[in-house]
C-alpha cells in the first residue's frame, strides 16, 4: 500500500517546511548564526536563562511558534471542513466562507467577546462555542434558503450564503461600531489577522479542531456513499440522517473554532480541497485529512506573505487568501457549469 | 445473510408483500398490493408509466414510508430493519444517471460493502475479495481503474450491478436496468441477471441462487427472461403469473390502454421491435 501512504508523507514534509518557514520569518530579522546560538541554547536547556538568547527565545517560543501553530490549525480546519461541505452538499463551491458559515461564526464570536470573557483558557474556550452556535444557525438558514426542489444547485447555495453573510456581517459591524476600546481590535481580527498571541488560543482551539477533523475523517466512507445521492446511500446501508448530521456538526465545529481565533478567512476551504482532489482523487477517506494538511500549508504560506509583503506592517491574511481565492472561485464556477451543461 | 433451506432444496421465500399501500398525499400510488418473491426467481414488474413500479422498488428498499400493509423478510417485518441490515438482505440496481464522474469503477463497487464496513470505513481482505468477485461476474474487472464519467451507459449499468453484487444480498431489485442500453447490452445484462438467479443452468460449482425483482418495459425481454410477471395498473396488481399467462393480448391491451390488434402485432412480430431500435 505504498501509494496510499505517499500523499500523506509528502504533505507532512511540506507542512514541516511551511511550519519552519513561518516560524523563521517575522518583523525581527534573525541571522543564521543567531538561530544556531538559539538552537544550542535550547538543547542545553538555558535558552531563557542566558541573557544572550533570552529575547530571541521569547520571540520565537512565545510569539512566533504559537502563531504558527494557530495559523496551521485554522488552515487545517477550514480546508478539512470545506472538503466535507463540498461532499455533503455535492457542491464544488461549498467553502465555509462562501456559504456564510464563517460569517455566522464571526457574529457568534463577536457577541461572546462583547460579553467580555476573561482572558483565560476557560474564557477562550467559550468563544468558539458561541461561534459554533452562530455558525450552526447560519448553515441551517443557508440550507433552507438554498433548497430548490430536490437538491441544492451550486450557485443557489452560494447565493443563500451571500445573503446570510450580508445579514450576519451587518449585525457584526453594528456590534463593533457600538463597542469601545478593546472590542474595536476585533475589526482587525475579523479581517483574518490573528492578533491573539501566546499559547492559550492554541490550546483553546486545539480540542475543537481535533474533534471536528477527527470525526470528519471517520465519516469519509459515508461521504463517498453520499456522492450517489441520499436515496442510493440509504439503499447501500448508510444511516444517511446520522451521517449528514455528524458531517454538518463537525465541519461547523472546526470552522467555528478557526474563526473564533483567526477571524473570517475565505477561500482556503475552496482552494485546497480542489487541489487535493486533482492530485490524489476523490476518495473522501483520504481527501479530508489531505485537504486539512494542505490547508495548513496554504494558510501558513499566505500568512508569511501577509507578514513580509509590507513589513514591518502586517496585512490581514484574509486579504491574501481572497486575492488567490476569488479567481480560483471563478475557475471552479466555470468548470462546474461546463460539467452541468455536458 | 443465512436463509432457512426448504426440504426440497430450492425456492426459499425471500420477500412477502402483504396489502402494501403507499400514497402521495391523498392519492394512493400503490393500493393493497400483495406479492411474494423467492430465491432463484426473476419476477418482472411491468405496467404503464405511473403505475407505481418505481414506487414499489423504493418502498421495498425502505427509502419512502408506507401507509399500509407490511413487507416481510423471512417472516420478519422489514420496517424494523436498520439501513445496514436491510442492505444485507437486498441490493438495488438504480438507473445509471447522475453518477459522480470522478469515482473509479473500483471505488464505486467498493461502496456495495457499506453494510459490512466498520466505522472508519476501512476495507478488509474479505471486502476486497467480494468486490473482485462481483467485478468478475459482471465483466467489469478490466475497467477497475477507469473513471465512471469515461464509461458508456452499458458499462456504467454493469458497474452498478457489480456494486449490488458486492452487497452479497440474496435479493436484487432492478429499476428499468435496460432503459438506456442498446440491444446487445440489454441482452448481456439480462443474461447476467439470469445467471445470478439460475446459477445451476451454468453447471459446475455454482453460488446460491438470488431472487430478482426487475422493473421492465420491453415485453420481449420479459417473455425471454422472466419466471413470473406482475402487471401493475394504477397501483393495483392487474395480473400475476407466468409470462405465458400474463403477456396475453387481452391483459396487455387493457393494462396499457392499447387496441388489441396493436398489441398482437407488437407481441408477435419481432420485426416491429427491430425497427424501433436506434441505428
Amino acid at each position: 500500500m505504498k501509494n496510499t501512504a505517499r500523499p500523506f508523507l509528502v504533505s507532512f514534509l511540506v507542512l514541516l517546511t511551511a511550519l519552519l518557514l513561518s516560524a523563521a520569518v517575522g518583523s525581527v530579522a534573525v541571522s543564521p548564526a543567531e538561530w544556531r546560538t538559539l538552537l544550542k541554547a535550547v538543547l542545553d536547556g538555558r535558552a531563557f536563562s542566558d541573557p544572550q538568547t533570552a529575547p530571541l527565545a521569547s520571540i520565537f517560543f512565545n510569539l512566533r511558534l504559537p502563531r504558527t501553530c494557530l495559523v496551521a490549525l485554522a488552515g487545517a480546519a477550514l480546508a478539512g471542513s470545506g472538503s466535507a461541505y463540498q461532499g455533503l452538499f455535492r457542491n464544488p463551491l461549498a467553502d465555509p466562507y462562501l456559504i456564510g458559515v464563517a460569517s455566522g461564526a464571526g457574529l457568534g464570536a463577536v457577541l461572546a467577546m462583547s460579553i467580555r470573557f476573561p482572558y483565560t483558557l476557560g474564557g477562550l474556550l467559550a468563544t468558539p462555542a458561541a461561534a459554533f452556535v452562530g455558525a450552526l444557525i447560519s448553515v441551517f438558514l443557508v440550507v433552507q434558503l438554498g433548497r430548490a426542489g430536490k437538491g441544492i444547485a451550486a450557485p443557489n447555495l452560494v447565493l443563500a450564503g451571500v445573503a446570510v453573510s450580508a445579514f450576519t456581517s451587518a449585525l457584526t459591524s453594528f456590534l463593533m461600531l457600538r463597542a469601545t476600546g478593546e472590542l474595536r481590535r476585533a475589526l482587525v481580527w475579523l479581517l483574518g489577522g490573528s492578533t491573539l498571541s501566546g499559547w492559550l488560543p492554541v490550546l483553546a482551539a486545539l480540542p475543537y479542531i481535533l474533534v471536528g477533523l477527527g470525526v470528519l475523517t471517520s465519516l469519509g466512507h459515508g461521504l463517498n456513499v453520499l456522492q450517489f445521492g441520499g436515496e442510493q446511500a440509504q439503499q447501500l446501508g448508510l444511516p444517511v440522517r446520522r451521517v449528514r448530521f455528524l458531517v454538518i456538526a463537525s465541519a461547523t465545529l472546526a470552522t467555528a473554532a478557526a474563526v473564533a481565533f483567526t477571524g473570517v478567512i475565505g477561500f482556503v476551504g475552496l482552494i485546497m480541497p480542489h487541489l487535493a482532489r486533482l492530485l490524489w482523487g476523490s476518495d473522501y477517506r483520504r481527501l479530508i485529512p489531505l485537504s486539512a494538511l494542505g490547508g495548513a500549508v496554504l494558510l501558513l504560506l499566505a500568512d508569511v506573505v501577509a507578514r513580509v509583503i509590507l513589513a514591518p506592517q502586517e496585512l490581514p491574511v484574509g486579504i491574501i487568501t481572497a486575492l488567490l481565492g476569488a479567481p480560483f472561485f471563478l475557475w471552479v464556477l466555470r468548470r462546474s457549469q461546463a460539467a452541468e451543461g455536458s | 445473510m443465512t436463509l432457512p433451506q426448504t426440504p426440497d432444496g430450492g425456492n426459499t421465500m425471500l420477500l412477502e408483500i402483504q396489502q402494501l399501500t403507499v400514497s402521495h398525499g391523498n392519492r394512493p400510488v400503490l393500493d393493497r398490493l400483495s406479492l411474494t418473491l423467492s430465491a432463484g426467481e426473476i419476477l418482472a414488474v411491468i405496467g404503464p408509466n405511473g403505475a407505481g413500479k418505481t414506487t414499489l422498488v423504493r418502498a421495498i428498499s425502505g427509502v419512502i414510508p408506507i401507509q399500509g400493509g407490511q413487507i416481510r423478510w423471512n417472516s420478519a417485518d422489514l420496517a424494523k430493519f436498520p439501513p445496514a441490515s436491510r442492505a444485507r438482505c437486498m441490493a438495488v440496481v438504480p438507473q445509471a444517471r447522475n453518477l459522480p464522474a470522478d469515482f473509479t469503477v473500483q471505488q464505486t463497487v467498493l461502496l456495495g460493502r457499506t453494510p459490512y464496513l466498520g466505522w472508519l470505513g476501512r476495507d478488509t481482505d474479505e471486502d476486497r475479495s467480494a468486490v473482485r468477485q462481483a467485478m468478475e461476474r459482471t465483466d467489469t474487472l478490466a475497467l477497475a481503474e477507469r473513471r465512471m464519467g469515461e464509461l458508456s451507459g452499458g458499462e456504467q449499468q454493469r458497474v452498478l450491478l457489480a456494486r449490488a453484487l458486492a452487497q452479497q444480498a440474496p435479493l436484487l431489485l432492478l429499476d428499468e436496468p435496460t432503459t438506456h442500453l442498446d440491444l446487445a447490452y440489454q441482452v448481456s445484462l439480462m443474461d447476467s441477471i439470469r445467471d445470478l438467479a439460475h446459477p445451476a443452468s451454468r453447471g459446475g460449482d455454482s453460488p446460491a441462487a438470488l431472487g430478482a425483482l426487475v422493473v421492465m418495459h420491453d415485453l420481449h425481454l420479459v417473455a425471454r427472461y422472466a419466471d413470473r410477471v406482475a402487471l401493475l395498473v394504477n397501483g393495483r396488481l392487474a395480473a400475476l403469473g407466468s409470462p405465458a399467462e400474463v403477456l396475453t393480448p387481452q391483459q396487455i391491451s387493457s393494462g396499457f390502454g392499447l387496441p388489441q390488434a396493436t398489441v398482437e402485432e407488437l407481441l408477435h412480430q419481432p420485426a416491429a421491435v427491430a425497427n424501433s431500435l436506434p441505428g
